[in-house]
């Protein structure tokens, strides 16, 4: 199946050259884990903070399941960011 | 001691300037700066009073802390009673204007009365002056700024002043320090303006002295700054990227108002991020953001230094606008962004330079042209009311008409200086308003993060951000993640982070430290900077009684519990799409719960006991 995956801020760099705002399109196996697509872009796990899939927060302890992708979702990745 | 217990007091109508002791017994109870400031306001004017009036007072105060060596310990606020909401107002500003009043030897001045013409108030340490501004009135903030460094000669000097739009009346003008930093919300600016008050221009050599115990407080201040450093936010992502590295979060989280709040997510969020501001533009090959900046003692450096592009409609026969100035924050990117419906990077930022140049709050501003081009949709007005201009969604030439006529006040800018509360009254449609109390909404949307609502709900300012950003846990997961759609434990959250908020704002250290520092890191350094015990206890109550008092000024001044709702919009339209799609703000379920923890009736009022607890003035 195809997701998109997107990268933010100080991890933005960790993207290949054809991506554009700031998203890629992959290829994934059904039964990935948000851990191995962390993993395959190089993003140190301690960095993803903001784990988002569709809009909606993925906490570490469900990084690791598998089944939690479909195709078409959207993938969005923060390291630890603020403002106001 | 850290304060330097003395205040300046200025009676524009008498045209004295008198130094007077701080009042230590309020120091005790309010900290300084927003608290301390808010006690004397409350002491000293009749909350029913016309905020125009010579009656009001404005109060420039610094904190403690403000003009030591912590970190960001830059930051003075500007109280008084606001024209656009009839509340409170209380604006917190950074730059280097608030050191440099410390360190002329000043915890605050109280500015009372009417000059009878254009006055700017001199102060060289213990030398304060009012001095005719004549040749200043008139002139924008930018201009006044090189006019009164030219006139003394000194590079040093620091300017707080108000622009055009203020002196026309514009109820939503900020008082701009240092070029580009501001006192932005509520019509502070406003009030300034309507006492003949242009400018404040401050050179202070006298150091901040007094620190209860040296040693101590720069050991306190040393550990202070090694947690901002090594937290990822405040270390990297704050210098890196400033505040808009929330465009894409707040989008992709279906949390961004749009189209004068509409819907929740904007389709042109990445152009006008503050990843699109580090990329290098066709025409010239240099980003929009040339580098991050820094205010007084700041070890953050959140602050944005852009151009614009000089091949761009709004500039291309203005050099005036080709330098570097203070870009977008992501409040302003927001409001003039998303809220409009417009993705051009530099549009926005061309406005936002206008805004800085003569006092605009960019986030009013913003929200207030949203609502005049939804009543320009639905026909409320039309091309006959905007000289032509077709006022729509996305129009980023309508936006820059919109700002270039705020600034000076002329023609349908005098209509947009209202604010968006009375330009829908005007024009018959009041449901557009997206205000809480006539003050205009920031940049979250309450539907996809609950606690918001309440917290814009319940702001003793209007609808705010910076009163209580749940945004922190709700969506950034600082301290601790919690989910934005829940209202269950809401209640009990904004009113810590606005208990915890008010302690710093009353300090004299920026809000922004607290997305690394707890009160553990910050108490520290007050304690060993102040005379007394400030334990994270100490702060926490003397948080909540300024909450108390702010809304025991508003309570006297005829706003009532009533007034703590949101528009119909926020809570009978579902959002559209994301993650909130087909939910409203479910703030209902949190106000009973606030109420009870603040110790207030079932309406909202102050209770007697209450008013006792935290010994509130009567």
């Amino acid at each position: 199946m195809k997701i998109k995956f997107k990268l933010y801020a100080t991890l933005q760099d960790k993207l290949p050259a054809n991506a554009v705002d700031n998203a890629v399109e992959v290829d994934v196996d059904e039964q990935v884990t948000l851990f191995q697509l962390i993993d395959q872009f190089g993003v140190p796990r301690e960095s993803a903070h903001l784990v988002l899939v569709n809009g909606t927060y993925f906490a570490a302890e469900q990084r690791a399941e598998t089944g939690v992708l479909s195709d078409g979702d959207v993938v969005a990745i923060w390291p630890p960011v603020a403002g106001g | 001691m850290a304060w330097t217990r003395q205040l300046l007091r200025v009676n524009l109508t008498e045209g004295t300037c008198i130094p007077e002791p701080l009042n230590m017994d309020w120091a005790n109870q309010y900290l300084g700066q927003r608290g301390l400031a808010t006690r004397y306001l409350v002491e000293e004017i009749d909350p029913q009073c016309d905020a125009l009036g010579a009656d009001n007072k404005m109060i420039m105060a610094t904190g403690p802390l403000t003009g030591t060596m912590a970190s960001t310990a830059g930051r003075y606020s500007v109280i008084t009673k606001s024209p656009l909401t009839g509340a409170v107002a209380c604006s917190n500003s950074g730059g280097f204007f608030g050191a440099e009043l410390k360190n002329a030897g000043w915890d605050m001045i109280i500015f009372e009365g009417k000059s009878p013409a254009p006055v700017y108030l001199h102060i060289e340490n213990n030398n304060a002056t009012l001095m005719p501004a004549t040749d200043l009135w008139g002139k924008s903030c930018w201009e006044t700024d090189e006019m009164l460094h030219a006139k003394h000669q000194d590079p040093q000097m620091r300017i707080a002043v108000v622009g055009r739009s203020a002196e026309q009346g514009c109820l939503f003008s900020s008082v701009i320090n240092d070029l580009h930093r501001a006192a932005g919300r509520s019509g502070v600016g406003t009030v300034m303006a309507s006492k003949n008050l242009k400018a404040v221009a401050v050179r202070g050599s006298l150091g901040v002295g007094n620190i209860k115990d040296p040693a101590r407080f720069m050991s306190a201040v040393s550990a202070g700054k090694k947690v901002l450093a090594e937290n990822p936010v405040t270390g990297e992502g704050l210098p890196a990227l400033g505040t808009q590295v929330l465009m894409n979060v707040i989008n992709e989280v279906g949390a961004m108002p749009t189209r004068n709040m509409q819907e929740v997510q904007f389709e042109g969020a990445s152009k006008i991020s503050g990843e699109a501001m580090l990329e290098p533009r066709e025409s010239d090959g240099k980003p929009n953001l040339t580098r991050n900046g820094g205010c007084f003692a700041c070890t953050i450096a959140c602050g944005r230094i852009s151009t614009i592009d000089r091949e761009h409609f709004s500039v291309k026969e203005k050099p005036q606008y080709w330098g570097n100035s203070g870009g977008l924050e992501y409040e302003a990117a927001w409001a003039l962004g998303s809220d409009t419906g417009v993705d051009d990077l530099d549009a926005l930022t061309y406005v936002n330079f206008l805004c800085n140049e003569d006092g605009m709050d960019p986030i009013s501003f913003g929200a207030t042209v949203a609502a005049a081009m939804e009543l320009f949709e639905s026909g409320a007005i039309s091309t006959q009311h905007t000289d032509g201009v077709e006022l729509k969604f996305g129009n980023a030439q309508a936006l820059c008409w919109a700002a270039e006529k705020s600034a000076t006040g002329e023609g349908f800018g005098a209509d947009i200086n209202l604010g968006s509360r009375r330009l829908c009254e005007k024009y018959g449609r009041p449901e557009l308003s997206m205000t809480v109390k006539g003050q205009e909404f920031p940049a979250y949307d309450p539907r996809g993060i609950q606690g918001m609502g309440l917290t814009y709900a319940t702001s003793n300012r209007g609808a705010c951000h910076l009163r209580s950003y749940t945004v922190s846990s709700e969506i950034l997961g600082v301290p601790e993640k919690t989910d934005p759609l829940q209202t269950e434990g809401k209640a009990g959250l904004v009113k810590a982070f606005q208990d915890a908020t008010a302690a710093v704002d009353s300090s004299g250290l920026c809000v922004f430290t607290t997305f690394a520092w707890t009160l553990d890191d910050i108490s520290p350094q007050i304690d060993a900077a102040c005379d007394g015990d400030w334990s994270p206890e100490r702060l926490v109550e003397v948080g909540e009684r300024i909450w108390q008092l702010e809304r025991d000024f508003n309570m006297k001044a005829g706003i009532t519990g009533s007034d703590d709702t949101l528009p119909q919009r926020l809570l009978k339209d579902a959002a559209k799409s994301g993650p909130a799609k087909g939910k409203v703000c479910e703030l209902g379920e949190m106000l009973p719960e606030y109420y009870q923890l603040r110790g207030w009736t079932q309406d909202g009022q102050l209770t007697a006991e209450t008013r006792s607890k935290f010994d509130l003035p009567s």
